[in-house]
């Protein structure tokens, strides 16, 4: 009864306090579930961001991040959206063709491998693709051991999922024309596709599957925050693609000034320190303080996959048909 | 004559506008989905195998469901039991329980890491992998095997216990009395119970988007919600949508060769005396027990994991509450306003309501949700941003789909009213408001506060037109609960399953005690 009545109240209140808060200006930002879920950096980004701008910062959960630039097509020019966070190089030729988007300029110490140089869209972090596991647990060291194996893995659907379109670009990069041989026989340990990341992260943790698609910085998830050192990530010897994930301004924002500083607030220390335990990927631009222990390295040249943003944009259509064919048979 | 001219035009032309919009709902959306400007999106392998899976897994559930009805019905039927009455009420809720309900108790069930794979794994066997064919099918059968148990139930109830003391005093055999007596009345109501539950399977998409497991699970409902929100491709969406409608169309066309199944509820606990009851009851018990636990351990498992974790709940499912109690009395006001009027104005004209109400049943039945969505949406997009009407147009399309069931409920009540009294008006010349609020709507009390509660109840658990309107910041509690499903918060997910439930049934029985309370009939 107690928290029924807080609610009522904490209801009553925020009614109250958007009139008097009216004239604050608001950034709306789309981003994917898991950056504004209550471990993401989503608060503390919001935080952080609002004792600087004398703004209300709104962050939007809008699915995951494939998901993300489907909605904003669906909206158009009508969305309320200022800034989208959380697509990647895999989907940037896609979202530039929707003409939504407005050049921006952030100059930053990039520390990206390959550098950085786009005028649409500003990196905030990035990682390598990984399966993750339990340790101790049978492992494989490449696709075609996986799936030879009885191993059940969960993925993410490539339709609605960044790390679901950059596993299809991970098996092209890694097989080229053998890839719909490797899904076909991939098929079988596949327990289930979900539509974000969340999603198969959270079946793995409840141990519905041997194996999870998610980053070579996931473990560390575990070992930092839960202090847990029994999640590991299968070492793959063709090695991981890379993900770069980004943000880009909307040209139908009302709050064309917010959305700058909020991009130039997005490379800058405070918010790059907040990346790594909380979103647990590598941030765009190395903090002040450094990587904190437990990160894992990362990964030499030659075992970073990575397609340029073209040429993933071209490949895309054949790849998701190989998948969508071999696991709908 | 009672009525003027005008009277019977008026009526005739606002039965004849609620018939009408019934047509543009169904017909006019596909219409608007077929005419699309940007043309249609071509159609892939995959779609084809999405196109193939929907109707076999509705083929393969119908089968099923209505297979193990038989000896759970018949069961039912002849065997008395403490806990008889209650199992045949129980029976009803999962036509009126949310589907993302039965699918999070099913998966505490039968999931990788549910109880029968536990089960498994102590005897060391394999865990049970739910998602794919086997999810869906399973699913479907949970939601349909109680709806035709309770269909052949009626047809057993049916049958008089004369035929069988006849039968008992030439000393048939259990054979003979199966083939003269049961054969028979099964041969006519199995093809209307397998036709209903095929419609209800073809159009599935809350369970497909659960369990189907990605590619391999796809039905055509779900491909449509992907092309819209995964991939925006509105061609595909539509290419997918006017197929689903054609088949749609033809399923009904061959379901006017069967007549439906009544959808009501009375004479269901009647039990004839059977002679040989204690022959069978052995075998009977068994598969009572197993409908039943089939149908109680998923809802137990939710209610035992949601019940401690309702406190724990965030603030917004108070809000999310108001939205779907919003949403469920708005689809309620609409299609029983529309139920009325068409019932009232074709009550005493000569056309063949029986006939009319079967036909808007079957067209109600096979219209997808979600080709109805696409279509509005396709509609209301060139003006307005669709998100902002979520709300009502989610309320409307939730109208139009109970609609089916509320008018075979509400058209025979009527009809029967107008048989029995209408000469009582004509020798007392009785006006037209004396008529409907003195004679008319005091009979209809109970149908309509029946049908007010299934509305109601619908509407509130549906999870469909809604995935596909809501922008990230609507809350209703099937959206919240499928989130919370989404993030694999279990304990809360469960905790808004309850929510959702105890309001749903709390809606029904409101409206329904309602309709008994005073009820003149």
């Amino acid at each position: 009864m107690e928290i029924y009545m807080r609610n009522l109240s904490l209801i009553a209140g925020l009614l109250l306090g958007s009139a008097a808060v009216a004239d604050t200006p608001v950034l709306t930002v789309y981003t994917y579930d898991s950056f504004v879920s209550d471990w993401g950096p989503g608060p503390a980004v919001e935080a952080a961001f609002e004792a600087q701008c004398s703004c209300d910062l709104q962050m939007v959960g809008a699915g995951d991040g494939a998901a993300l630039l489907s909605r904003v097509k669906l909206e158009g020019s009508r969305s309320e959206a200022d800034i989208v966070l959380g697509i990647d190089t895999n989907l940037m030729a896609a979202a530039m063709d929707t003409g939504l988007f407005e050049p921006v300029s952030i100059v930053a110490d990039y520390a990206v491998p390959g550098g950085w140089d786009d005028k649409f869209f500003t990196p905030f972090d990035w990682g390598y693709f990984a399966f993750v596991q339990n340790v101790g647990a049978e492992t494989v060291t490449n696709f075609r051991e996986l799936a030879a194996s009885d191993l059940k893995i969960v993925i993410q659907d490539p339709r609605s999922s960044t790390p679901g379109l950059g596993l299809l670009m991970w098996v092209k990069a890694a097989y080229g024309a053998d890839a719909q041989e490797i899904w076909n026989d991939l098929d079988d340990n596949i327990v289930t596709v979900t539509a974000g990341w969340s999603e198969a992260y959270g079946m793995f943790l409840e141990g519905e599957a041997d194996m999870v698609l998610s980053y070579t910085t996931s473990p560390a998830y575990h070992i930092i925050a839960e202090q847990d050192n029994s999640k590991t990530f299968a070492v793959f010897d063709e090695g991981h693609y890379m993900q770069v994930e980004v943000a880009g301004k909307l040209s139908s924002t009302d709050q064309p000034m917010l959305a700058d500083q909020f991009l130039k607030f997005m490379v800058s220390n405070v918010f790059q320190e907040i990346i790594p335990t909380t979103n647990w990927m590598f941030p765009a631009v190395t903090p002040m303080t450094g990587l904190p222990e437990g990160f894992p390295k990362a990964l030499s040249t030659k075992k970073s996959l990575i397609f340029s943003p073209s040429d993933a944009a071209a490949l895309r259509k054949d790849a998701l048909l190989e998948w969508q064919t071999a696991l709908s048979q | 004559m009672a009525d003027s001219v005008i009277a019977i035009t008026l009526r005739l032309t606002l039965g004849g506008a609620v018939i009408f919009a019934l047509l543009i709902f169904s017909f006019g959306t596909a219409a608007a989905v077929a005419s699309k400007g940007d043309g249609f999106g071509t159609l892939v392998l995959a779609d084809f195998s999405a196109i193939w899976f929907t109707i076999w897994q509705a083929l393969v559930s119908a089968i099923l469901s209505v297979c193990l009805a038989i000896p759970v019905s018949r069961a039912l039927w002849r065997q008395n039991f403490f806990g008889r009455r209650a199992l045949i009420i129980l029976l009803g809720a999962p036509f009126i329980l949310p589907v993302l309900v039965g699918v999070l108790g099913l998966l505490a069930v039968f999931g990788r890491s549910g109880w029968i794979s536990e089960l498994l794994l102590f005897f060391g066997l394999g865990r049970l992998s739910i998602y794919g064919a086997f999810g869906v099918i399973l699913a479907h059968v949970f939601f349909n095997l109680p709806l035709a148990t309770r269909l052949l139930l009626q047809g057993w109830s049916a049958v008089p216990g004369e035929k069988f003391r006849v039968a008992d005093s030439l000393g048939s055999n259990s054979w003979a009395k199966f083939l003269l007596i049961e054969w028979p009345m099964l041969r006519g109501a199995i093809p209307g119970a397998f036709v209903l539950i095929f419609l209800l399977c073809l159009t599935s998409f809350t369970v497909a988007l659960a369990v189907g497991g990605g590619p391999r699970g796809t039905t055509i409902e779900l491909a449509i919600y992907q092309a819209f929100r995964f991939e925006f491709d509105l061609g595909k969406a539509a290419s997918l949508a006017t197929v689903q409608f054609g088949i749609c169309v033809t399923v009904a066309f061959l379901a006017c060769l069967v007549p439906l199944p009544k959808l009501g509820g009375i004479g269901l606990d009647r039990l004839v005396q059977q002679f040989d009851a204690w022959k069978h009851r052995k075998l009977d018990l068994i598969w009572i027990s197993g409908a039943a636990a089939f149908l109680i351990l998923p809802l137990a498992a939710i209610l035992f994991r949601g019940l401690g974790n309702i406190l724990t709940l965030p603030g917004q499912v108070l809000a999310a509450s108001i939205t779907s109690l919003l949403i469920a009395l708005i689809s309620t006001a609409v299609c029983i306003c529309l139920a009325l009027v068409l019932s009232l104005s074709l009550a005493h004209s000569r056309l063949n309501t029986q006939k009319i109400a079967e036909g808007i049943s079957i067209l109600g039945l096979s219209t997808s949700p979600l080709v109805v969505g696409t279509g509005l949406f396709l509609m209301i997009f060139p003006f307005v941003h669709p998100a902002s009407l979520a709300i009502p147009v989610t309320a409307f399309v939730n109208a139009m789909m109970a609609m089916p069931f509320v008018l075979r409920v509400l058209m025979p009540a009527v009809r029967e009213i107008y048989n029995d009294y209408l000469h009582l008006r004509l020798s007392l010349n009785m006006g037209r408001g004396v008529w409907l609020m003195r004679i008319v709507f005091p009979r209809l009390r109970r149908p309509i506060g029946f049908s007010v509660g299934l509305v109601a109840a619908l509407s509130m658990g549906d999870f469909g037109v809604i995935a596909l309107f809501s922008d990230p910041e609507l809350q209703t509690l099937p959206l919240m609960l499928y989130r919370l499903m989404g993030a694999y918060r279990m304990d809360q997910a469960a905790a808004v399953a309850v929510v959702l439930v105890a309001q749903s049934l709390f809606l029904f029985w409101i409206f329904d005690q309602g309709g008994r309370r005073h009820s003149v009939s």
